[in-house]
């Protein structure tokens, strides 16, 4: 079964359609980038597949594994495997990294296990090292006072710890130094494999050199106009959004 | 491995009380001083308690003095004027005399301390427990190495009748009957609490317990404490408290003095959760002598409306005072609290910390005080006073006030307002947490620095504790 399905999603952000009529299936094991040009509506749709109560989804359906994910809270969401890298993450003041990844991995167990601390300590210690961050930071504040790149890496941090079924990541690539960039990308790929399928929204091609699709979609206006392999993503590099915009208008 | 793992909160946290305290049992009290307040009433606690004259004439002129002094409306919620004297009960028990085991305890007292968990950490990490059931200890006991050493720890009663010339010296002495109008109605009715005294060089090295219950309706809890820590001694001193939820008011409101003496040390430990139809009016203050320390750690989480103010009086040199708090105010709950630090001494220093929480309609005040007189050389004070906002309702209000004089002290104030967004909550609940849990995160991450400041076993009760409010703030 496929993993995210989305069909004919509508979505309004304060009244305003923003999102328009969008259907997009990502299956497990598989790499799909959105781009797009700024504001034609990637984060909206992300941020109202995880549940966020500003966006308000007037129309279509989204599955995740068949579980219809329109009537259930964020947190359910998430715990269904569901993950969103921000575009902009939170601070969370005086929570620590660790402390704070512990309780996510903590609310997906039963009432009764309890996380093991020593086996937690040892895999992200294994991840951090993975995404070459310093050890000092699972003391620091989630995300408080981060360079825009320390913020993204722990962003993936999270992820590598928490094994959603899907990602969604959201710029990830924005914020990141050229060795970062390639840090980060080795860790997503070695996390790719049957059971993780990315939805990966991204500006630029640099990044997709380094993780590569499967597909590529681009959003223009809140719908998908073209899709294709790879080589899309190349082809816009070389000749901007301006080319699909006429292609749409011309249709 | 490494530095950087966290300290571990133990699993086998040691909880004052698992069942929030709502629970209660019926009503069977020997002695009972009816209802309302009067002359009479005086004598009649006064009568049971066989006291002597000196005690007798200390209340019934602490009654007068009640009486004249006016409600304080303007400094605090206009919900005192919600309190009817004239309906509450002031007296209530099973006897004077409180058992030295938990098996002389009456049933269905001795099933509520032990459903509030209190026998369990008497045995785990508790060099003595005194548990007062609305107005006398029920169960006084204290491990027999530190009676042998000479320290005593028994209720104020006992206090008062087996230890006249200690007693008599310090109480009413940090806190004059006339402070306030609490503290008048205090020392006119006052039963129970605990009277402590360490001798010089001796150092209780765990903490002294006291656990205070409210059982009846319309009930009013008034607990007089006075420890005294000698020269060079240490003692730690942890107070619990709950009542069960009632529809009609009740009234606690305490009195404790510490007095510590040259190079002593006390620190005392609140953990406030009444539930939420009392008012918690409480009186407390310490004295510090040359090199002495009075620490004060206090959480109020729970009650109506409370108000109260730990104070410090820094007598000798090279005193030092500190308070640290933390108040949580949910859904229609007032939490007043502050601190008071008077500096009468020269190379005098104090701290206060204070945290607070407002959740939906929940307001949270702080109000401070600092006096450093301009004859005083090498005083400092530092405050701190941050607040955390929960849903935009909330409020939350800072009175500071600071009266420094003199060019050889110094003071710092910093104060924050920081609010908890619906982003942050979004980006928590995104990783799995539900609504409850993002709360209690950011609550936690709030006053995490603090926590830490705190005895074990208090701050994984208190972490529980702020769980509990934050599953209930949310619908
Ligand atoms: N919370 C909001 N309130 C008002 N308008 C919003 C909100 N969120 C998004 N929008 C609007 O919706 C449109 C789409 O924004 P969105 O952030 O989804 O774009 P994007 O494709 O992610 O752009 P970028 O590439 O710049 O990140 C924009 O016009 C934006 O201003
Ligand atoms: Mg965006």
């Amino acid at each position: 079964m496929s993993s995210l399905d989305l069909r004919n999603l509508k979505i309004n952000v304060g009244g305003k359609p923003i999102v328009k009529d969008f259907s997009l299936t990502v299956p497990k094991g598989e790499v799909h980038a959105l781009m797009g040009p700024n504001g034609s509506g990637k984060s909206t749709l992300a941020k109202a597949l995880a549940g966020h109560e500003d966006y308000e989804i007037v129309g279509g359906e989204a599955f995740l594994n068949g579980q219809n994910i329109l009537e259930m809270e964020t947190d359910e969401i998430s715990r269904a495997g569901l993950f969103m890298a921000f575009q902009y993450p939170s601070e969370i003041p005086g929570v620590s990294i660790a402390n704070f990844i512990r309780a996510a991995l903590t609310a997906r167990l039963a009432e009764n296990e309890e996380l093991d601390a020593a086996q937690y300590y040892r895999r992200l210690y294994e991840k951090m090292d993975l995404l070459k961050i310093d050890r000092k930071f699972t003391a620091r504040s989630v995300n408080e006072g981060f360079s825009g790149g320390e913020k993204k890496r722990c962003e993936i941090l999270q992820m590598a710890m928490l094994q959603p079924q899907i990602a969604i990541m959201d710029e990830t690539d924005s914020g990141l130094d050229i060795d970062a960039l390639r840090i980060v990308s080795e860790g997503v790929n070695t996390m790719r494999g049957p059971n993780l399928g990315i939805l990966l929204i991204t500006h630029y091609q640099r990044l997709l050199e380094y993780i590569v699709p499967d597909r590529v979609h681009v959003m223009w206006d809140g719908r998908i106009v073209r899709s294709g392999g790879k080589n899309l993503a190349l082809e816009l590099e070389e000749k901007g959004y301006d080319w699909v915009k006429e292609e749409v208008a011309a249709v | 491995m490494p530095a950087t793992i966290e300290k571990e909160t133990s699993s086998e946290s040691i909880a004052i009380d698992r069942d929030i305290g709502n629970f209660k049992y019926k009503e069977d009290y020997s002695y009972d001083a009816g209802t309302g307040l009067s002359e009479k009433t005086v004598e009649y606690i006064s009568n049971v308690k066989n006291e002597e004259e000196w005690v007798r004439d200390f209340r019934l002129k602490a009654l007068k003095i009640f009486e004249s002094k006016p409600t304080p409306t303007h400094w605090a919620s206009k919900d005192l004027e919600n309190i009817d004297y004239s309906k509450i009960r002031y007296y209530l028990s099973k006897g004077q005399q409180p058992s030295r085991t938990w098996d002389e305890v009456p049933d269905d007292v001795k099933e509520t301390f032990e459903r509030l968990g209190i026998p369990e950490q008497e045995r785990k990490f508790l060099a003595g427990v005194e548990a007062q059931f609305d107005s006398e200890a029920a169960y006084s006991n204290m491990k027999t190495k530190l009676a042998e050493e000479g320290v005593i720890f028994v209720g104020s009663t006992e206090g008062l009748k087996e230890h006249p010339e200690i007693f008599r010296k310090f109480f009413g002495k940090v806190i004059p009957t006339g402070d306030n109008k609490f503290s008048a109605l205090n020392s006119a009715v006052f039963s129970g609490g605990s009277f402590i005294y360490v001798p010089p060089g001796v150092h209780v090295k765990q903490p002294l317990q006291a656990y205070f219950r409210i059982n009846a309706e319309n009930f009013g809890q008034f607990e007089r404490t006075l420890i005294i820590a000698d020269e060079g001694s240490e003692v730690t001193y942890m107070e619990g408290c709950t009542a069960p939820k009632f529809e009609t008011t009740t009234l606690h409101s305490a009195v404790v003095e510490l007095v510590a003496m040259k190079g002593a040390r006390i620190q005392y430990i609140t953990v406030q959760n009444w539930s939420e139809n009392v008012f918690n009016l409480v009186t407390k203050r310490g004295m510090a002598m040359e090199d002495a320390t009075i620490k004060w750690i206090d959480c109020n989480i729970g009650s109506r409306l409370t108000m109260k103010y730990p104070g410090v009086i820094l007598k000798g040199r090279g005193a030092r005072g500190e308070v640290l708090s933390i108040a949580l105010a949910n859904d229609g709950q007032h939490q007043d609290t502050g601190a008071k630090m008077i500096h009468a001494a020269n190379d005098t220093t104090s701290n206060i910390i204070a945290k607070s929480i407002s959740v939906g309609t929940g307001r949270s005040s702080y109000r401070g005080l600092v006096q450093m007189p301009k004859h005083l050389k090498n005083c400092k004070n530092n405050t701190e006073c941050d607040a955390l906002l929960i849903n935009t309702n909330s409020r939350t209000d800072t009175y500071p006030a600071i009266n420094v004089r003199g060019d050889g002290n110094s003071v710092q104030h910093e104060a924050s307002v920081s609010k908890v967004s619906a982003e942050q909550i979004f980006y928590m609940q995104q990783r799995g947490l539900s609504e409850a849990q993002a709360m209690s995160l950011a609550v936690n991450g709030f006053v995490n620095d603090l926590i830490r400041e705190f005895p074990m076993e208090y701050s994984v009760e208190l972490k529980r504790l702020i769980d509990l409010q934050m599953e209930g703030s949310v619908g």
